[in-house]
């Protein structure tokens, strides 16, 4: 198909809309979603760029159609994605956890608001960081990511997909309202010069195939439907060849496989972005609205000779354990300030294993957080 | 052992199946496999989506690109296959309790998008698979699991619900039509836009058993007695009470 409409250059935007440039620079041509603020924008934008480009979009019933159609176009060779908010998210738990036991790759994207239930619709939040690390039922592991900018949203739509191509489940891109309606520039490079990676396919003809027989990086090739290969996929628990298999040993093997896929291949996975932690005495951690707040609690700190640091989550699930623990030997403190009551700040307390204070800076959604509150917070912890 | 004719489309390493005696779902298997090799379809572009349930577990079994989803789900899944690659000829192949009930909301959306699907809905009146449980088919005063002073809830007519939806076929037979359930199943492929084939089928092992027909076979006599062909009618009125006829035949083909 043609790219009649590849825009490449600088633009205002909103971070809604270069998430939704983000996804067609990827490549995705399939979306799927259903109206939720703060999240319609990037629907808004898929349904006109998605014709433009040869893709498809389509407004499904509810989310959980939405996301059980992702999972279906995916399959039909696809790159797809949907996008939401808070309940709409919910919603997508069951599907999104099919998606992480089929081994689909796709995309979903979560511009968070004030919860719980209804909330704040049209004001912001970072509520749903451990609904994206748990909702779905069962063990398993996920990628989430968090962007601080409509930049951060091109780019690490772009990323998402990357990942999901090549670790084969969905990821989660978790931003928030503040993000998604915030208008900045953004630049999209010239088509060709974004890398940009496909699923792995078989190399063995359809008799030889094993579609859940995984390379040494614990990802298996993937055949599409309508190539020949006769798969059977399914969300029971299977062997190899996509069979149920009802017993504790082919429980035992897949789960395994499906989480240390992702633990495993961490170093690859996690994105973060350090400031001035090499002699922090405290460290800010934080991710997305909440990280740019940070920066000027840091810049303020440090005029009172403070000497803080930022440690800005990019990737924030996988967990970078080794790098809080390592810190956690260095600092005074941890500030954690995040637009809930607590939830990132429980796997900083993890890894600090009190070693290092970890003061939770909460926000119960709404705004964001006044940069007093964070400089106050690290004063504190300082003294 | 001599082949099944049917073998060369079946997963026979999976076989035996999960499915009790006397119930009506290989029926429906063979019915379909019939009616899909009559269509002529390129196999290797035909996909068999299902939800979950006894039903659900045909895709297991049917050695084609197959898919077992969640509850409810199969349709919008089926859904993301077709639209992102309209080459595909994508089947769904699910009970009543999965495509009417958790998953209803999808199904008519389905068919007023005219989605170009095949949907063969497959009524045995309970939740079989969990144990027999009353769904959105029992009829009133049925007995069930859950219902064991008889269903109190009005039935869907699953026939009505679809044309109502904007369906551009819809049928219903019964297991004991053999010959023109599989001729149904050929055209519903066939057919551009959504097509739903309703096969009332025997759950021996709940329905049949708590509402005197304890059998298979027993349920394949009232079906093969109770059975009357009305083709071209308005499905409003083919709603199904216990004991009652059962009204079969083709409803819609829209043009
Ligand atoms: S419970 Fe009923 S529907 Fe399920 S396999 Fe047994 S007879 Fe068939």
């Amino acid at each position: 198909m043609p790219e009649r409409e590849y825009l490449a250059g600088e633009f205002f935007l909103s971070g809604d809309d270069a998430c939704a440039e983000g996804a067609i620079s990827a490549g995705c041509r399939f979306f799927a979603g259903y109206p939720i603020t703060p999240a319609t924008e990037i629907a808004e934008r898929m349904s006109e760029r998605l014709p433009e480009v040869g893709g498809n979009y389509i407004q499904m019933e509810d989310e959980l159609g939405s996301m059980a159609a992702v999972l279906g176009a995916s399959w039909a060779g696809t790159k797809a994605m949907t996008a939401t908010s808070g309940p709409g998210f919910s919603l997508m738990m069951e599907n999104i956890g099919l998606g992480i036991m089929t081994e689909t790759p796709c995309v979903v994207v979560n511009i968070q608001r004030g919860g719980p239930s209804t909330g704040l619709p049209t004001l912001t939040g970072q509520g749903d960081m451990m609904q994206a690390r748990w909702g779905s039922h069962g063990p398993y592991s996920i990628i989430a990511l968090s962007p601080s900018s409509p930049q951060e949203l091109y780019d690490l739509t772009i990323r998402a997909f990357n990942l999901s191509e090549k670790y084969r489940l969905p990821v989660l891109v978790m931003s928030e309202a503040a993000t998604g309606h915030m208008y900045e520039k953004v630049v999209i490079p010239p088509s060709g010069e974004i890398e940009l990676l496909a699923r792995r396919k078989p190399t063995v003809p359809p008799e030889a195939y094993l579609p859940f027989a995984p390379d040494t990086d614990l990802v298996p090739p993937m055949a599409n439907a309508g190539e020949g290969y006769r798969l059977h996929v399914t969300g029971l628990t299977h062997d190899e060849r996509g069979y149920p298999a009802m017993t504790v040993e082919a429980q035992d093997r897949l789960v395994r496989r499906l989480v240390d896929k992702i633990e495993r291949n961490k170093a690859d996975i996690i994105a973060l972005e350090e400031d001035g932690t090499g002699d922090a005495e405290v460290v800010i951690c934080s991710y997305g609205v909440s990280a740019r707040v940070s920066q000027i609690a840091v810049e303020r700190a440090r005029g009172e000779g403070i000497r803080v640091g930022l440690l800005r989550l990019i990737t924030v699930w996988p967990f970078p354990d080794d790098r809080v623990r390592e810190l956690a030997r260095q600092v005074k403190a941890f500030v954690v300030p995040e637009i809930n009551y607590g939830q990132i700040a429980l796997e900083v307390e993890r890894c600090a294993c009190g070693l290092a204070k970890v003061v939770l800076v909460p926000h119960m959604g709404g705004r964001v957080h006044a940069p007093e509150l964070i400089l106050e917070a690290v004063r504190q912890a300082a003294r | 052992m001599k082949k099944h004719p049917l073998d060369d489309y079946l997963r026979v390493a999976r076989m035996p199946h999960i499915w009790c005696p006397g119930c009506g779902l290989g029926l429906v298997v063979n019915c379909f496999l019939r009616g899909l090799l009559r269509s002529q379809l390129n196999l290797d572009k035909v996909v068999i989506v299902s939800g979950i349930g006894c039903t659900g577990r045909a895709a297991g079994y049917i050695n084609l690109d197959s898919f077992h989803t969640t509850h409810g789900r199969a349709v919008p899944f089926a859904t993301g296959l077709k639209v992102a690659n309209p080459e595909l000829e994508v089947v769904v192949i699910s009970g009543d309790g999965d495509l009417v009930a958790i998953g209803g909301n999808h199904l008519i959306h389905a068919a007023r998008r005219n989605t170009d699907l095949t949907v063969l809905c497959v009524n045995n009146f309970v939740y079989g698979m969990t144990g027999g449980q009353m769904g959105p088919t029992t009829p009133l005063t049925a007995r069930t699991t859950t219902s064991r002073g008889g269903s109190v809830d009005r039935p869907f007519n699953i026939p009505h619900l679809a044309a109502a939806s904007g369906a551009a076929y819809v049928a219903r037979w019964t297991t004991a039509h053999v010959r023109r359930l599989e001729k149904a199943v050929t055209e519903a492929l066939l057919k551009k836009g959504f097509s739903l084939v309703e096969i009332v089928s025997p759950c021996p092992t709940y329905y049949g058993r708590m509402n005197k027909q304890v059998t298979g076979l027993d349920q394949m006599k009232y079906f093969r007695d109770n059975s009357v062909i009305k083709s071209g009618i308005d499905p409003k009125g083919v709603g199904i009470e216990v004991n009652g006829p059962i009204v079969v035949g083709k409803f819609i083909d829209r043009g």
